[in-house]
């Protein structure tokens, strides 16, 4: 398939709305996310006709329907199977997968796993609001343990998974993490997994309101949002606080994180690590830390660009003679071992 | 053994069965191989079925780790690998154990002595040495040391006794290449080919082959020791090869993808006999436009190629049993979604693993019904080897052509299954050109075609053709989501009368052998095709009023089947499960079509047909 872009007259985010009612609870954070999408995209300038928006099932995924790009509502937990097979067949679109923390970790758990490891070009964008929001509100394997829900009446007694530690752990190579109503840091996250080549994975703290509101209030609320989030740069400092009076070291003997007072009366400034999102150890130390004793680490937490799946997979097929030309059927039907039976 | 020389005559034979049997590291399936292609070479028509054993590594000298390769070959139209054995090959005592029970009595037996050791007799659970004890007495049995032999021949060139051992095959090669007067040549080349990076086992193994060959041609013979002739079959001139089924389905969908005019095929599958082998056969054809992805699972394998086609590339997944069941729910998604995917199932014994080495039909429900909703879907099956070809080209042209996901149903026996093939003239090959919508005016994702029903198919990256699409019912006039009740009763008769008018466009059912009128048709679909043909002109030789209709098309069937079936008193239906398309037949019909099952986890047996014929004429049940 050749694609042909057309380039008109540079888009809005109105322009990657579709025309249908868009149907989530009010006040729900998926409304936010799609605003930031749109956003990105009117930023990015992503012709319409190469992007295409492929989801599972759950409250998130209905997410294609209000977009006026291609899109592809499939089966719960699938979508990274189908986004794959998109790019295996036309490495030249632009493809996106929204999914839900029970899509995504749960029933698709292992298709999250695998097309992370094999670095499919996508941008995986995993919205987590702790809870099955679709079905009403049963708990999720990303849900706390405790987590009261109707399948849990009396608290969940399940570890809960860490989306970025899992994507981590199944190879990715690009993990960042945003909180819905930050709309200008998600719009940023979003145009930097566009830019990386390889599967993307953007996890997105997503309030349920219905089944699950406020579950990241003490570390989003106004009131603590400065002293609980650590917004990490590349190349700069990991500090945080409302005077960003407070950083993150390595505890001297040991490989754990610390948290240390920084400026007068602190530790010396060369002490603080700085981000490295080529370090996929540091990676690892950051996305484990979780409040009280530690901020949430948001923004890109890993960036180590390889070679795509579907690049290598064709470089492959091209090495083998694949050119996209009809090749010889006759000349394959008589490869080896043929007689000839005269008349 | 009798030493003396004789000048023997060639006895002249219509058709003969031959077994080869030995432990899995004794070479056997490359000796079949081997016989067979010298066979195909003589100009004898053929038909070839390797065993083996489920086991990877089976202990060395178990009765379950033997493998055995059949083939029959003779002058006249071959279409099964044959019901009884006339020559078996014994490499050691645990495949005498197991293969002798086909062997036809008055068969011939040929035996390593030098594998008749006390331990393998023990291992193979023989009380007593069959070659002394008597129990041979039905057969003819011919003792040879193929090990000592082999080693002698095999000495100028320095093996490892261990290297040395595993050219005994090919002394036995050579030995039943000389009794039915084959030649040699092809497989000396072979062999140098095989083994171009080490000489010395290239040149052993040839005169492994050459001393079993000259064993047969000089003095050192048993006077039992007999050659044959079999004529050639009276064939139509042209190329030929032989082809199993497996690769008969990749040329085939390679053949459908450029039929309909499509750049590319994605082919997704998950590790699973007897599917693997499609899997890895077409890994080896990107040159041709193939690109292979070795999925997760079978349920990512079927998303990959629904992936696929949403993009407008051929999209197909091959699976077997367990993970036939698995792509039951992205069945359903390409139904709803309307998108056109081929889906392979290498049938096996099931239910749950079953026998995963073993042939059955026993999905055809799973098939036709097996999905949540109403979900019809286009159902095909392949025949022989040969017809895997076409019957591929055939499941590529239904799908693009209906917008449909078409299941083919094949079997464990198909996928191994070799006969010849005369070359089609792949610039004659049937041409159905899809066209991807473009046009923006008035679009929308059902917007169907209005003789086939077929929605229109527009790809992402064109240009003003975005659109939506998903697992959620849609409205039959915007594409939009819809829980309408009266849209959705209209969306599942359409795509009911889509699936329906697919018989429009398929030839009216034939007859294969016989009559399209009389006493008894007996109605087979897939691989049981040659042991119904070849008991149907059995049972007509002998006067029976009988005919052989052999059904490609199980959903839908062709129009005229059921006139056809009202045509014949009795219907007699042989297949390789429970019962399911003699169902199938009586609930579409109505007609009182009798069921004949086997689930043993083999072909059905000439004779076993013969006889259901014989009791159907005589109006037994
Ligand atoms: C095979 C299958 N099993 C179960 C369901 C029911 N189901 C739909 S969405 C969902 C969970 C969704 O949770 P999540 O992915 O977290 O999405 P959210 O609704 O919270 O956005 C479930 C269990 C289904 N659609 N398909
Ligand atoms: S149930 Fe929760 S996640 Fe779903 S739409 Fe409502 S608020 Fe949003
Ligand atoms: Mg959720």
């Amino acid at each position: 398939m050749t694609v042909t872009t057309i380039t008109d007259a540079e888009l809005a985010p109105k322009d990657y709305a579709s025309d249908q009612e868009v149907r989530w609870c009010p006040g729900c954070g998926d409304y936010a996310i799609l605003k930031a999408v749109q956003k990105a995209l009117a930023e990015l300038g992503a012709p319409r006709e190469r992007t295409v928006f492929v989801s599972g099932i759950g409250c998130a995924a209905r997410f294609p329907y209000y977009l006026s790009t291609y899109g592809f509502h499939t089966i719960h937990g699938r979508a990274p199977a189908i986004a794959t097979g998109i790019k295996l067949a036309n490495p030249g679109l632009d493809v996106w997968v929204v999914t839900g923390d029970g899509d995504g970790l749960s029933i698709g758990g292992n298709h999250m796993l695998h097309v992370l490891r094999r670095n499919v070009d996508l941008q995986i964008i995993l919205f987590n609001n702790e809870i099955y929001g679709l079905t009403k509100g049963q708990y999720s394997p990303t849900s706390r343990r405790g987590t009261h829900s109707p399948s849990t009446p009396q608290g969940s007694i399940e570890s809960p998974v860490s989306p970025c530690a899992f994507a981590l752990g199944a190879g990715a190579r690009f993990v960042a993490r945003a909180v819905d109503t930050q709309q200008p840091e998600v719009v940023a996250l979003l145009k930097r997994a566009h830019a990386h080549h390889g599967a993307s994975f953007v996890e997105v703290f997503q309030n349920c309101v219905v089944f699950n509101d406020g579950v990241f209030d003490h570390f989003t609320s106004k009131d603590v949002a400065s002293d609980t989030q650590l917004h990490v740069e590349h190349g700069k400092p990991l500090v945080f606080g409302r005077n960003r009076e407070r950083g993150l070291r390595l505890k001297p003997g040991t490989v754990a994180l610390e948290v240390v007072p920084v400026g007068e009366g602190g530790v010396p400034p060369g002490d603080i690590l700085v981000h490295d999102e080529t370090n996929r150890a540091l990676a690892q130390l950051l996305v484990a830390l979780e409040p009280p004793a530690f901020p949430v680490a948001l923004g890109v937490l890993y960036c180590n660009p390889a070679a795509s799946y579907e690049a290598e997979v064709y470089a492959q097929a091209r090495a083998a003679g694949f050119t996209g030309e009809p090749a010889d059927l006759g000349a394959l039907l008589r490869r080896e071992g043929t007689w000839t039976v005269a008349p | 053994m009798d030493t003396t020389s004789t000048l023997r005559t060639r006895q002249a034979r219509e058709a003969v069965v031959i077994r080869f049997a030995g432990d899995s590291g004794d070479g056997m399936q490359v000796t079949g191989s081997r016989f067979t292609v010298e066979t195909a070479l003589a100009g004898n028509d053929l038909t070839t079925f390797p065993d083996f054993p489920a086991e990877i590594r089976a202990p060395a000298g178990t009765t379950f780790g033997v493998s055995a390769f059949q083939i029959q070959f003779g002058a006249r139209d071959v279409v099964t690998p044959g019901d009884a054995v006339d020559v078996l090959v014994a490499m050691n005592p645990a495949a005498l154990k197991v293969e002798v029970k086909d062997l036809r009595r008055g068969g011939t037996i040929l035996v390593d002595t030098g594998a008749f050791t006390e331990r393998n007799l023990t291992k193979a659970g023989f009380p007593a040495n069959p070659l002394e004890d008597g129990s041979l007495a039905p057969y003819q049995v011919l003792t040879f040391d193929i090990t000592r032999l082999t080693t002698e021949a095999v000495k100028p060139f320095g093996l490892s006794s261990r290297e040395a051992h595993r050219c005994r095959n090919m002394w036995a090669l050579g030995l039943m290449l000389w009794m039915y007067g084959r030649d040699r040549q092809a497989t000396i080349e072979w062999l140098h080919r095989k083994f171009a990076d080490r000489a010395e086992l290239a040149q052993a193994n040839v005169a492994a082959v050459n001393a079993g060959h000259a064993f047969g041609e000089t003095a050192e013979m048993s006077e039992h020791l007999v050659g044959y002739t079999v004529p050639s079959a009276p064939v139509e001139p042209g190329r030929y090869r032989t082809v199993s089924g497996t690769e008969a389905l990749a040329w085939g969908l390679i053949a459908g993808m450029r039929a309909a005019g499509l750049e590319k095929m994605i082919f997704a599958g998950y590790p699973i006999t007897p599917a693997s082998l499609l899997l890895h056969t077409l890994a080896n054809l990107k040159a041709y436009g193939v690109v292979t992805f070795q999925a997760e699972d079978e349920i990512a394998a079927i998303g990959a190629a629904i992936g696929a086609a949403y993009s407008g590339a051929l999209g197909v997944t091959s699976s077997s049993g367990p993970g036939m069941a698995l792509k039951t729910e992205m069945l359903g998604l390409a139904i709803a979604t309307e998108l056109p995917i081929v889906v392979i199932n290498s049938q096996r014994a099931g239910p749950s693993t079953g026998m995963p080495t073993k042939a059955e039909q026993s999905d055809l429900f799973q098939a036709v019904h097996g999905r949540n909703g109403d979900a019809p879907l286009a159902v095909i099956a392949a025949a022989t080897a040969v017809d895997c070809f076409e019957v591929a080209i055939e499941a590529v042209r239904i799908a693009t052509t209906y917008m449909t996901p078409v299941i083919v149903l094949s079997d464990a026996y198909l996928a191994h299954a070799a006969e010849p093939w005369r070359l089609p003239d792949a610039t004659a090959l049937p041409k159905f050109p899809v066209h991807f919508r473009t046009d923006p005016a008035d679009f929308h994702p059902f917007l169907r075609d209005p003789v086939t029903l077929a929605r229109a198919w527009a790809v992402p990256g064109t240009p003003g053709l975005e659109h939506r699409i998903g697992g959620l019912e849609k409205d039959y006039d915007t594409g939009h989501i819809s829980y309408d009740p009266d849209n959705h009763a209209r969306m599942t008769r359409t795509r009911a009368a889509k699936i329906a008018g697919i018989a429009s466009g398929i030839p009216p059912q034939r007859v294969a052998l016989g009559d399209d009128h009389g006493a008894v048709a007996v109605v087979g679909w897939g691989s049981t095709y040659g042991a119904i043909h070849r008991a149907v002109s059995e049972a007509r030789d002998e006067g029976g009023d009988v005919s052989h209709i052999h059904l490609r098309y199980l959903n839908p069937f062709p129009r005229n089947l059921g006139e056809l079936l009202s045509r014949f008193e009795r219907i007699l239906v042989p297949e390789m499960n429970d019962g399911q398309l003699v169902q199938l037949l009586r609930a579409a019909y109505l007609v009182p079509a009798i069921g004949l099952s086997k689930v043993e986890g083999k072909p059905f047996k000439v004779s076993e047909i013969v006889q259901a014929i014989e009791s159907t004429l005589k109006g037994q049940p």
